[in-house]
């Protein structure tokens, strides 16, 4: 046994290596014993059945090499020969299925032996699992035509197995392999070809509801491999559809839609009548019969699939929307006819009257038809499910459907209206947002508006907003709506302060779509009078502000409005167009000459002076390289300010200029650093000037890591000259250590490390090098086979003389940068009403933020807490709870929890947003990184966090636990 | 003839007093025991001599089962148990067992303490009946006796309503009650699966009509309540204390909490404070929402509606009361409606139907002035809102559930005859079932068909399948064995078996059939003619030409000689065993036809 053992054992490693000089000329690893070896051993080490399976329990744990896969299959085979337990073979079997799906090994040379060992097998799970393998084999060879049919072949004599297992197998085979190709079977001779949708239609009345799934399945797989189903199938498909099994009728409806899709214009007659209609319409009708089917999971399945049948004829669209109503045999109007046509004939809310909604006409009994085969209501049913993942499902339905068809967009709409007041907020906000979705395609009535308009008093900010977006793009069609609507959101706005912005925004749309119905509402909405002088309104009044931003974004392309303006108002709209220049647009004001003279020059380029200025300005800092100390330092502190400045008043601007001025007030630092006095006077003199510099190199660090990480659209060129500005840094640090500590110890291990990093800055950023001539670290490169073999004293001054040499570099700027943001909404902080819980337990504090231009805030995004003893508690927010209501735009609505020691007094905690930051993640992958075994640990994974929120204060009070 | 008989006692082409009896296969169920609101004499309770006129009940009945805890499905069930004498089982669901005993108590203390009834069921009556009750679970199948089991299906309508399927062997009967297959604020939608009972009675209250949608309904109802209280006026709800009083304070409460509103929502004590209760605990029994968010808040625990009190009446400012009973007859409801009637601020919305007489069917008619006792006259200035919440399933929900359940028969109860002939019709026209509407007292008999299980041995079958290509569904196929009955249970095996179970030898029949074929040439020749004929025709049997000169078909011999009188005419000897006999019946009559004339 031994001597054979040891035979194995070699064998494999000579055809290991054989293999490896054919292909590649990688290297050799021998260093590890063969997989296929140790296995071997253990399998005969194995004494019982639960044994062996533990062992290869432990073996499937770790992944196996591609070129020892072979191997592996081969041990594995002799010991599944000889193996009687069942259990055991299964999980050889599926062993091998794993093993054929590692990348690079290609499996057909085991395809023989698997289909062999499954002509002895016995067992029908074994089998099923076989069967699986073969899959996994099959699928791994697209290519082989010859091999698909084989295994099909041997899926087709297995179908006749009397277990589920093994049919579903088999059809989920045939599925993923089976081809109608005729082309294929030349090469494949003595194999006939096989009809494989006929087989797999056959197992449609399977006795099995597990295989009749499988066999759908298998149909639907054919059709994503772009085979064509046969329009035959369609009329089995429909007679599973009153399956007893759920997940059948959930696949034969998935069935149903693809064979529609697929022949949506073909005839079919309608049973018990001579009439024929087109097959996409019949299966419409079908499924939407299924939106009131037993099973919730069929009912989702239906309303979602309904969404996408687009070729469906109009007035099978429309009957989903009705539901004859009728009450004792009467003819009755639904609700949403009573109220249009209270609104055309003028007269509005009523229905104070008993008996208002009494029926009408009679009904011929004959005629009402009870249940519809056809689509009758199937929406109504749908959005009135219990279930809310139904109704989420019929409400993104409707949404599509309505997309494309105007007609239907304007009848589903009292509908979506409807489910504004649905019980989960999920539902409401999906319903609003399809409503912004067709906006263009409808026109809301007033009634409608009324229903649309009272949800802005939800208490989620979510639905407000979304409601506020929809505004944005709903059409009115009276005056009086618009009136309704400034109405609410001005309810809204004292309501809820924190939506002022979102409320400006919509109302700044609201007004520039609707210029004509805005004109007769302004006297009103400006309370002027043709006679008296009314009061100058409060200009820092939001809701002002509100009317304000309506108003003059409706007389943009209405020339009549200004007249109706009174002074003060053409005062107001100079200063908001200054201060709120987003909202409110340039006007021509004819009558005012000086205002119109003062603001319209100045507003069609007005990027331009802005973005020429910043230009400017940069210019002239990089340009004067050899003035005086003094004046660098002057130009430099002027160009901070103006560039901040900018900044705050241009947004657009904001990042650029923000970025601009952090990158000189690093070299401002910087130049200061070295000005300092220190540098002239023996080292052990001055120990506490020292601290100057040694800060402004830690600020610099800083910064230069808020540069990298805390703007978006950073490029490649960017990150070069922030990395060279951190190493300046470092030397500067260095230098400092090295003035104001005794001793040459310490400065050793420093300077080694100072000397790797930048070894690591020239590798990473090699390509980058020729644009830093006459840099610091150019010049540091080129001294760099003498630094390291030179004394740290010597290095410092080395570097000492180049950092005072070396020359300011132009930072390019990116095309587009933003520099990331936060807001803390909630907790809004100065709460004078402590949050007391039992000291020990936590208390959950609600935190509601908003992050702008925050790239991957999943996993870049922390909270912080710090407490009033300086303990800080880091908290990492759940993915879920970032949303993304835009691009660019996050919000982060989480759950931070509280725990603390029993206080005396209630004291505050401060809450804020970090921005976490890993410098792995930025720097480019050389190819050398991947094979390195000697990556600088030190630079390349630094990590820390940046703070980029202003702190809230939290006032909490833990109380002693009562005992 | 098995069959199933069911003989409404209440609720036959009426609503009220649901109580209908079915005999299904020898055993008797009572279904539901109610009492009827629109009478106070004997009628209110059903006739229960129609079962005994003597001895007791507990002989006649197996079991009784309730629905749910409405009055009108539970209410004379202390009178039939206790005072009737009944001492079997009476299932209900948890919810149901909960609540009914509070309904009848209150029931009774207006029955005797207020009217003064003699001879009513005493609150100890209750408490033993209550002690019969048997809880039953959601799908839960309970075992009355070996044969008959019943088995419990959501059903809406109200907290833990159900229908229920009782089933003796292979027969069944669905009973509905009262249920809504549109779920509500607090309630999901009931539910069947597809069981296919033999009968499946159902409640027909809305037989003929199809509902709007409920959401135009709640938002109505909201808008009203919202705009009142924002002009600061006072909104009356008369409710009755259990049901839709539920719903509509879960509808104000999520919408207080959604709107951030402030003003007051008043309940008013008593009954409803037990009954919340009870919708806190069985929350397994409410609708997906509220299953789903109990965890963080128990949606029943109302943050902005609290208990009434008489003094709060007359607080200035906005407030919203709930208060018994619905239909402003009396009690604390009324007595706020005429606080707040003389001001037009206020508004009074009923939500649900008012009987004729009381105060509540006078303002909904539109009468301004109100006559008080005492000769008073009451101004209402107030406004009268009326809005329907009723949980019944409409037409359309009941041919839902028809569809649903796949029954044989449909039998329908609670309903207007003049409805129910309406429904009768569409069920069998679009179902193609027949559809029965019963009076009281009229007995409906439907024959069944009950199918008789036969046990098979596993190696029967399994030599069966062996033989065949593909088990079939829509071919029957032909298998033979031995049918074995032996104590009232059936069995098919292998003759074999058969034989050695029973200890009896195996005889060996056989079939010699001779047939007369004119054929003038030689026995040879003729049995190759015969050969090559069965040959041709038998091509899945196996046919062979021994060299005796005998053909044989699979284990058929055929033997051909010439006829003793007349050469020109051979006779064919057939011979087959019994098992064959098939196949031998098959070859003799395919002989006789003759052979087909061979090409000379």
């Amino acid at each position: 046994m031994a001597a054979h053992l040891k035979k194995r054992v070699y064998e494999e490693f000579t055809k290991v290596v054989q293999q490896q000089e054919e292909i590649t000329a990688k290297k050799l690893r021998l260093t590890k014993p063969s997989k296929s070896a140790a296995l071997h051993i253990d399998l005969c080490k194995a004494t019982s059945p639960a044994d062996a399976l533990q062992y290869l329990l432990q073996f499937a744990r770790k992944p196996v090499e591609a070129e020892s896969v072979e191997g592996v299959v081969r041990i594995l085979l002799e010991h599944y020969y000889k193996e009687n337990d069942a259990s055991v073979r299964l999980k050889i079997a599926s062993l091998l299925g794993l093993l054929s799906k590692t990348s690079g090994f290609s499996p057909d040379c085991i395809m023989d032996d698997a289909i062999n060992i499954l002509q002895n097998e016995k067992s029908h799970q074994v089998l099923a699992q076989l069967l699986d393998t073969l899959l996994a084999i099959g699928t791994k060879l697209p290519e082989n035509q010859a091999i698909q049919m084989r295994l099909v072949d041997v899926a087709c004599k297995h179908l006749t197995d009397t277990s589920h297992g093994v049919r579903n197998k088999c059809l989920q085979l045939l599925g993923n392999l089976g081809s109608l190709e005729k082309s294929g079977t030349k090469d494949t001779e003595g194999l006939a070809t096989r009809d494989v949708q006929k087989i797999i239609g056959d197992y449609f009345s399977d006795q099995d509801p597990r295989v009749r799934t499988a066999a759908i399945k298998a149909m639907l797989q054919l059709h994503e491999r772009g085979l064509k189903l046969q329009q035959t199938i369609y009329n089995q498909a429909c007679k599973l559809l009153s399956d007893d099994y759920e997940q059948v009728r959930s696949a034969a409806v998935q069935l149903i839609w693809v064979v529609s899709q697929l022949y949506p214009e073909s005839i079919v007659p309608i049973p018990s009548s001579n009439e024929e209609i087109r097959l996409v319409d019949d299966a419409f009708g079908k499924i939407c019969h299924m939106v009131s089917d037993g099973s919730w999971v069929v009912r989702v399945q239906a309303a979602k699939l309904l969404g996408s049948m687009e070729q469906v004829s109009s007035h099978f669209l429309e009957q989903t929307l009705d539901k004859k109503l009728m009450s004792d045999l009467r003819r009755k109007r639904t609700a949403h006819e009573r109220a249009k046509e209270l609104y055309s004939s003028g007269e509005f809310s009523s229905g104070r009257k008993w008996g208002d909604d009494a029926p009408k006409e009679e009904i011929d009994t004959g005629a009402v038809n009870l249940i519809e085969s056809g689509a009758c209501g199937a929406f109504v049913h749908g959005l009135e499910d219990e279930m809310y993942e139904v109704r989420i499902a019929a409400v993104e339905a409707l949404c599509m459907l309505a997309q494309s068809s105007p007609s239907f967009a304007e009848k589903c709409l009292d509908f979506l209206v409807d489910m504004f007041n649905d019980e989960i907020e999920e539902v409401r906000l999906q319903s609003i947002h399809t409503m912004r979705k067709i906006s263009n395609n409808i026109t809301l009535r007033e009634d409608q508006l009324d229903t649309v308009l009272a949800v802005l008093e939800d208490s989620s900010r979510d639905i407000r907003e979304a409601l506020h977006e929809l505004l944005c793009c709903t059409n009115v069609s009276t005056k009086e709506g618009i009136h309704l609507a400034l109405v609410e959101l001005l309810k809204n706005l004292t309501k809820y302060p924190t939506d002022r912005d979102s409320i400006w925004k919509c109302l700044k749309f609201l007004g520039s779509r609707h210029p004509t119905l805005v004109l007769p509402l302004v006297p009103e909405l400006l309370s002027t009078h043709p006679f008296f002088d009314t009061a100058e309104p409060d200009m820092d009044d939001p809701a002002y502000i509100a009317v304000l931003v309506l108003i003059f974004n409706a007389a943009k392309t209405c020339p009549t409005m200004p007249a109706l303006f009174s002074d003060h108002t053409f005062r107001h709209y100079a200063y908001l167009r200054d201060s709120l220049s987003h909202l409110v647009p340039a006007l021509r004001l004819p009558g005012r000459k000086l205002v119109s003279s003062a603001v319209s020059p100045n507003i069609m380029p007005h990027e331009d002076p802005s973005q020429q200025f910043l230009q400017q300005s940069l210019e002239r800092v990089y340009s004067l390289q050899h003035l005086d100390p003094q004046g660098t330092q002057e130009l430099l502190e002027f160009t901070i300010r103006d560039l901040q400045r900018l900044g705050e008043l241009q947004s657009e601007l904001a990042g650029v200029a923000d970025f601009s001025a952090t990158y000189l007030q690093c070299q401002l630092l910087l130049i200061k650093a070295l000005q300092e006095k220190l540098w002239n006077v023996a080292a052990p003199l001055y120990l506490k000037q020292s601290d100057l510099a040694s800060a402004a190199a830690k600020q610099i660090m800083e910064e230069t890591y808020k540069m990298e990480f805390m703007y978006s659209g950073v490029e490649n060129k960017q990150v070069v000259i922030i990395h060279h500005m951190r190493l300046q840094a470092k030397a500067l640090q260095l230098i400092v250590t090295a003035r104001t500590t005794r001793g040459v110890d310490p400065l050793f291990g420093m300077c080694e490390k100072f000397l790797q990093e930048v070894d690591f800055f020239q590798r990473c950023f090699i390509a980058d090098l020729p644009h830093l001539q006459d840099s610091f670290v150019d010049k540091l490169l080129d001294l760099m086979p003498r630094l390291m073999t030179s004394k740290p004293a010597e290095v410092v001054k080395i570097l000492q003389t180049m950092l005072r040499q070396s020359t300011f570099l132009h930072l390019p700027l990116p095309e587009q940068i933003h520099k990331a943001s936060a807001t803390i909404i909630e907790p809004a902080g100065e709460s004078d009403n402590p949050l007391r819980f039992t000291s020990g337990l936590v208390v959950a504090l609600d935190v509601d933020a908003t992050l702008e231009h925050v790239q991957d805030p999943q996993s870049t995004v922390k909270i912080q807490v710090l407490y009033p003893d300086g303990q800080a508690q880091m908290i990492h927010p759940k993915p879920a709870d970032f949303r993304n209501p835009g691009p660019g735009r996050h919000r982060l609505i989480t759950q931070v929890y509280l725990s603390h020691t029993a206080w005396t007094e209630p004291c505050q905690v401060e809450v804020r947003l970090l921005l976490a930051y890993n410098s792995n993640a930025r720097i480019p992958k050389s190819p050398w990184i991947e094979g390195g075994e000697v990556s600088p640990q030190v630079e390349t994974s630094i990590e820390g966090t940046i703070p980029f929120s202003k702190p809230v204060k939290v006032y909490i009070m833990p109380k002693p636990a009562r005992r | 003839m098995p069959e199933i008989r069911v003989t409404p006692l209440g609720a036959g082409q009426d609503v009220g007093r649901s109580c209908i009896l079915v005999s299904i296969a020898g055993k008797n169920v009572m279904l539901d025991c109610g009492m009827h609101m629109g009478f106070n004499d004997d009628r209110r309770f059903p006739d229960f001599s129609y079962i005994t006129q003597n001895g007791r009940l507990t002989d006649f009945l197996d079991c009784v089962i309730i629905s749910h805890f409405h009055l009108d499905h539970c209410g004379a069930l202390p009178y039939f148990s206790e005072m009737v004498g009944y001492d079997g089982p009476i299932y209900m669901t948890p919810p149901t067992q909960a609540i009914c005993p509070i309904l009848l108590e209150d029931y009774r203390k207006i029955a005797v303490d207020k009217k003064g009834e003699a001879n009513f069921f005493t609150s100890q009556m209750i408490k033993d009946c209550m002690k019969k009750v048997v809880a039953v679970h959601l799908h839960q199948t309970v075992q009355v006796d070996d044969e008959l089991e019943i088995k419990a299906y959501y059903a809406g309508h109200v907290l833990g309503a159900a229908m229920f399927q009782i089933k003796v062997g292979s027969e069944s009967v669905v009973y509905t009650g009262d249920y809504n297959m549109t779920p509500d604020r607090h309630l999901g939608a009931a539910w069947i699966d597809r069981c296919r009972p033999n009968l499946l009675i159902t409640e027909s209250t809305y037989a003929t009509t199809i509902r709007d949608s409920k959401r135009c309904r709640e938002r109505d109802f909201l808008k009203k309540v919202h705009e009142t209280v924002e002009r600061g006026g006072k909104v009356l709800i008369p409710v009755f204390a259990l049901g839709r009083a539920q719903e509509l304070c879960i509808l104000l409460e999520t919408f207080w909490e959604r709107m951030n509103l402030k003003a007051p929502i008043y309940f008013s004590t008593g009954l409803t404070e037990k009954a919340n209760h009870y919708y806190k605990l069985f929350i397994t029994w409410t609708n997906q929402k509220i299953r789903k968010t109990f965890v963080q808040r128990n949606m029943f625990e109302f943050k902005h509606i609290k208990a009434f009190d008489r003094a709060f009446a007359d607080n200035p400012g906005p407030m919203v009361v709930f208060a018994t009973p619905g239909m402003l007859h009396a009690g604390q409801s009324l007595q706020i409606f005429r606080k707040w009637a003389g001001n037009e601020k206020n508004m009074v919305i009923m939500p649900g139907y008012c009987v004729q007489g009381t105060v509540g069917h006078k303002i909904l008619s539109g009468q301004r002035k109100l006559e008080m006792e005492g000769r008073q006259v009451l101004e209402v200035k107030m406004q009268v809102e009326y809005m329907s919440f009723s949980a019944h399933a409409d037409a359309k929900g009941i041919m839902q559930l028809i569809g649903q359940a796949e029954p044989e028969h449909v039998l329908l109860v609670h309903g207007e005859a003049k409805k129910m002939e309406f429904l009768k019709q569409k069920i069998e026209q679009e179902f193609r079932v027949n559809c029965y509407m019963p009076a009281n007292g009229e007995t409906v008999t439907l024959p069944t068909s009950p199918s008789i299980p036969v046990g098979i041995s596993l190696g029967l079958l399994k030599r069966e399948m062996a033989q065949g290509l593909l088990p079939d569904a829509k071919k029957p196929r032909l298998l033979q064995g031995t049918l074995i009955m032996k104590d009232s249970n059936f069995r098919l095996v292998s003759s074999e078996q058969a034989l050695k179970e029973l200890g009896l030898a195996e005889h060996q029949l056989r079939f010699t059939c001779r047939v007369h074929l004119h054929d003038a040439r030689k026995e040879q020749e003729t049995v190759m003619r015969v050969y090559s004929h069965l040959k041709s025709i038998l091509k899945d049997h196996c046919v062979q030409h021994l060299p005796d000169g005998s053909v044989t078909v699979e284990s058929i011999l055929i033997q051909a000689a010439a006829h003793s009188e007349d050469p020109g005419t051979k006779v064919l000897l057939v011979s087959w065993t019994y098992q064959d006999e098939e196949l031998g019946s098959y070859l003799t009559s395919l002989l006789k036809k003759g052979l087909p004339q061979a090409p000379s």
